[in-house]
């Protein structure tokens, strides 16, 4: 009973952590279809924003824990804005229109580049951040002992998700963008400027890779090379839900969550696996993911 | 058996290959090796992106041709290298005709990410393979060429280089055919448009089963050398960034010409180890300039340094 | 039509001359013999081993070095340089994986010609280098990696040689200090990253367990990803069996992300861990890590050097360099530069002339030598393999200062397998022959 429990727990856990890696990258396929390997560079930047502003904050004993919160959002904010509108202005405004696979060579060029930057701007030495985490304490369930930071993870990733959600659905903006995903070409003959849609979505995607690092970046030791690990989840999640789907991206990374938390608690040694399988029998039944569009062929 | 003036030429650069081999250094012997056994798996990618499909999965087929070769010796006593290297290329059409099955109703980033489970699936599986080493994989050495054992060191290296300069003229020779052929022209129609080759009366996903198998036994060739060259075998091979590399290369080279994974392989192996040596630290970023660098100012590839000046010509 | 394709072929060849020839050149530039001492050091500059191994000893290195070749190093190593030669060191990177390493292992030989190579601290690489090494008969030393196959698959090996100790001593050394400190704990666990280094630890941990602490049993054990970083599920499936022991071979970045969860989550409260790369991390823990938590150097490195006369004076100058104390790899790195040094001095040659990998390996084949770690005897692996004892501690921090409490030391004797036998036999026997004090 006691495991059945922490799976369900583990699993939402590693699920919201999912989700809000996986939430940039649909997000900016769906509005640009570039999928984008540098996300998981994104994910480093704010990771290593977040540990190195709140690593100094505690160092110096300036003011009271809650800042760091705060702080860690704020780095995020700041960090993938800047990053994001330098990359989209500077590259990507050269390359629209270009096939959607070289897309992805162009974003695994930027990984190679963003990877060394990191380097040359924090060295190799592990940064830490881990007052936050501490800070918030542990609930004791029976054997089981939860952080509390964890927990918040998963009501922030849920607000974060329905936040995009009803951006999406529920605002103007959102139905624009909603119409470029739809139809480019329809939508700049309707008068939608589609370069600032692009700018926009953009900005935001590498913002939420940005955050995905910051928040985790107090449960971690922030370390060359965490960029590039979240990279394959955050696609097998994304291409579990069905490219650009928001609710995909929720729903996958609920499966995947679940499945890796049961293969810890029952089966270990399938653990490695677990995510490919999912990914091979949802795809296998769904060639389009879960909740991906059927797209007419084109003749 | 008539051969074209490209056929000519491909043989005449490997003959020069091979009488180069024996005045270059050893490193320089090993360098080119492992480029040109790369450049076989990359041909492979290639073929598959003439008709459309991207593979981040081809290193599940250089890993099959490797420890194919590698586990011949070690536990099958199969120690004559082309055997090995036959066995590896039967080994990897048997999967790829399985996977190929599923693969072929994928398309895009639906099957980039598909072939990259696989090949990942086959990491995992060796990673969890003691006898075979796990991640450290185990050793290659040993082999024979039809009887004969070449001296170790040396020797050894020259008759790997040889075989490898072999192996990929004849790969050359048959995929410039197959490319000149109607079946080739007609993968690059179904990049352009599928469903017009279906009206066509053919069958594009037959075409891209034929297509997917025979870039596997391609790539497991590459493979097998790169094991017989390096003597060592591990399941990096299989894992997603060894893929990334072969598309890396497919995309400097482009799919001008059957020269051009070649080409852009032995350029790859050059920028990279005089990058490692130069800048020790940031020689991952090197590669990533030179990669946008060629995206932007060569959109066709290394080749099209060539045949633009052919087209000025024509013009 | 036939004009441009002849063009083509015209340009095929002159393309491939080209490279031919540009390769050449550049091979023949850097083949100068200037009378220094080259030596190849390769070890990560990037990617997540870095942090924790590669830059201190690629730091080590260069300090060391340059210390070297101002003549000032306390006896017996005061000689200027290697031999009274300067040394010239090559730093390359050791990411990419074994089959680039190899590439890269022969262009350091062949291209740069350096007379010796220490390095590697994967298992996968050292592997994939040993017959390479012999195949171009070139004095190598690996310095930190800890496969134990590294001479039970190349048994003849002439050139290959390791200062430092294989894996199979950091895990028995585990369990005898368990067996020293806490004789009586009964429930084991252990998490390992799934790859070669977690599987062959928890496997020899679990085998000297069986056979030094009889009453323990293993409750749980878990193989997460190499680099995942996050072990929730881990952490609560650990918990939910009540260890008293928690063992892990992790290191680097996953072995701080695991202290700090499972320190926040009240597992290493309710349980002790056992960390057997503990000390890379030494200084960096703080109070993340709960006091009384068990550490090992793979070795007497580190904080578990002895205070002798050398480890003083390299602490002290890498101290000055680097602001902070040397972690294990770092003196793992000196004891190899230092190896070869006692291996070119001894080699029977006249002063600043630099012997042959030949004459090197004689001298370093079952040598004895001192180090910043004490003395190393290469008694094992038909002497080219070092044997040392190895000391595990108890991690402590009080009022912002980390120290080492009740360490133990055993002898190499003890922790070793004798000549020719495998550990896992060793240990399923008993032990037989081992000499504790």
């Amino acid at each position: 009973m006691t495991s059945l429990l922490a799976v369900l727990i583990d699993g939402s856990i590693y699920a919201s952590w999912l989700f809000l890696v996986a939430a940039g990258l649909t997000v900016i396929y769906g509005v640009m279809r570039i999928l984008n390997m540098a996300h998981g560079s994104f994910y480093a930047i704010g990771a290593y924003s977040a540990a190195s502003l709140v690593g100094w904050y505690f160092n110096n004993g300036i003011g009271p824990a809650w800042v760091s919160y705060l702080m860690l959002v704020g780095a995020a904010l700041v960090a993938g804005l800047i990053v994001g509108v330098i990359i989209e202005r500077g590259l990507l405004r050269l390359m629209y229109g270009r096939d959607e696979i070289l897309m992805v060579i162009i974003t695994y060029a930027l990984l190679l580049i963003l990877e060394d930057g990191m380097k040359i701007v924090w060295g190799v030495s592990p940064y830490f951040a881990y007052q936050p985490y501490s800070e918030l304490g542990r609930t004791s369930l029976g054997l089981l002992k939860v952080s509390n930071y964890d927990v918040a993870l998963v009501g922030v990733s849920a607000l974060l998700g329905l936040g995009l959600w009803a951006w999406l659905e529920r605002t103007n903006q959102g139905k624009v963008l909603r119409a470029v995903i739809h139809d480019r070409e329809i939508a700049v003959a309707m008068g939608v400027n589609v370069k600032l849609m692009f700018t926009i979505t953009f900005v935001l995607g590498t913002t939420l890779g940005a955050l995905a690092g910051a928040l985790t970046a107090p449960a971690i030791s922030v370390v060359p090379g965490i960029g590039i690990e979240v990279i394959v989840l955050a696609f097998a999640v994304v291409v579990i839900g069905g490219l650009g789907s928001i609710g995909g991206a929720a729903v996958g990374a609920l499966l995947v969550g679940l499945s890796r938390a049961a293969a810890v608690h029952y089966a270990p040694e399938f653990e490695l696996f677990v995510i490919y399988g999912v990914m091979s029998l949802v795809l296998a039944f769904r060639p389009e993911g879960l909740f991906g569009r059927t797209l007419a062929r084109k003749i | 058996m008539r051969l074209d003036k490209t056929e000519i030429s491909l043989g005449l650069i490997a003959l020069g290959c091979v009488l180069f081999g024996f005045v270059s250094p050893g490193w320089l012997i090993f360098l080119l090796t492992i480029a040109l056994a790369k450049a076989l798996v990359v041909q492979g990618v290639v073929m598959q992106m003439r008709s459309g499909l991207v593979s981040f999965g081809q290193g599940l087929f250089y890993c099959i041709g490797g420890y194919t070769v590698g586990m011949g010796g070690q536990f099958f006593g199969i120690h004559d290298a082309v055997a090995a290297l036959s066995l590896g290329m039967f080994v990897a059409i048997i999967i790829a005709m399985l996977l190929g099955l599923l693969l072929t109703r994928y398309r895009e980033i639906f099957f980039a990410m598909l072939s990259l489970a696989f090949s990942m699936i086959l990491f995992g599986i060796l990673v969890k393979s003691q006898e075979l080493g796990s991640t450290d994989g185990f050793n290659v050495h040993d082999w024979t060429l039809f009887g004969w054992a070449p001296e170790a060191g040396a020797g050894s290296q020259y008759t790997v280089f040889t075989m490898t300069v072999v192996s990929g003229l004849i790969v050359a020779v048959l995929i410039h055919r197959y490319t000149k052929a109607g079946i080739g022209v007609i993968c690059e129609a179904v990049r352009e448009n599928e469903v017009r080759v279906e009206y066509l009366g053919l069958s594009p996903r037959w075409l891209l089963y034929g297509n997917y198998v025979a870039a596997a036994a391609v790539s497991a060739l590459g493979g097998g050398l790169t094991a017989l060259a390096t003597g060592h075998v591990d399941p990096e091979m299989a894992y997603w960034t060894t893929s990334g590399e072969f598309v890396f290369i497919a995309l400097l080279g482009g799919l001008g010409h059957v020269a051009a994974p070649f080409i852009a392989a032995i350029v790859f192996s050059f920028v990279r180890t005089y990058a490692i040596e130069f800048v020790p630290h940031t020689w991952q970023m090197i590669l990533g300039f030179t990669l946008l660098a060629v995206i932007i100012f060569l959109p066709k590839g290394l080749w099209s340094l060539v045949s633009r000046e052919k087209t000025g010509e024509r013009a | 039509m036939k004009n441009n394709k002849s063009k083509f072929s015209k340009h095929l060849v002159s393309g491939v001359a080209a490279l031919a020839l540009a390769a050449g050149a550049a091979g023949s530039a850097s083949a100068a013999e200037n009378g220094k001492f080259r030596v190849g050091i390769v070890t990560f500059l990037s990617g997540p081993a870095a942090g924790p191994f590669g830059v201190p000893s690629a730091n080590a290195a260069k300090v060391l070095v340059e210390e070297l070749n101002k003549g000032n190093l306390p006896a017996p190593y005061d000689k200027i340089g290697i031999n009274g030669a300067e040394i010239e060191a090559v730093i390359i990177d050791e990411a990419g994986g074994a089959t680039k390493q190899v590439e890269e292992y022969r262009n350091l030989v062949q291209r740069q010609k350096v007379d010796a190579v220490i390095g590697y601290v994967s298992s996968g690489d050292c592997l994939a280098i040993a017959p390479v090494a012999e195949e171009l008969k070139t004095f190598t030393i690996a310095y930190d990696c800890g496969t134990p196959r590294l001479f039970a698959d190349n048994p003849d090996a002439q050139y290959m040689f390791r200062t430092g100790l294989d894996a199979s001593v950091d895990n028995i050394g585990a369990v005898r200090y368990l067996a020293a400190t806490r004789p009586d704990v009964t429930r084991l666990a252990g998490i390992q990253q799934n790859y070669s280094w977690g599987q062959d630890s928890w496997a020899d941990f679990t085998a000297a367990a069986s056979a030094l602490l009889p009453e323990a049993e293993i409750v749980e054990e878990q193989f997460p990803k190499i680099y995942q970083g996050q072990y929730g599920a881990e952490i609560s499936a650990l918990s939910v069996k009540r260890p008293e022991i928690v063992h892990s071979s992790f290191w680097g970045g996953d072995m701080e992300a695991l202290v700090l969860q499972a320190n926040a989550r009240g597992l290493l409260e309710d349980a002790t861990g056992l960390l057997t790369c503990g000390e890379a991390s030494f200084a960096t823990y703080k109070d993340q890590a709960p006091n009384g938590m068990i550490i090992g150097a793979r070795g007497p490195f580190g904080q578990f050097a002895p205070d002798n006369e050398l480890n003083t004076w390299f602490k002290g100058v890498y101290q000055n360099a680097y602001d902070i104390e040397p972690v294990y790899p770092a003196t793992k790195m000196a004891q190899a530069i230092l190896g070869l040094k006692y291996a070119a001095e001894n080699a029977g040659v006249a002063d600043k002339e630099i012997p042959s990998a030949e004459q090197l390996s004689a001298a370093m084949k079952g040598a004895t030598f001192e180090s910043v770690s004490g003395t190393v005897e290469m008694a094992r692996g038909n002497g080219h393999q070092a044997m040392q004892g190895i000391t595990y501690g108890e991690y402590h921090y009080e009022d912002g200062v980390a120290s080492i409490k009740n360490a133990v030391s055993f002898d190499g004797e003890c922790v070793t397998p004798p000549e020719g036998v495998a550990a896992a036999d060793w240990i399923a026997d008993g032990f037989p022959g081992a000499k504790c004090n």
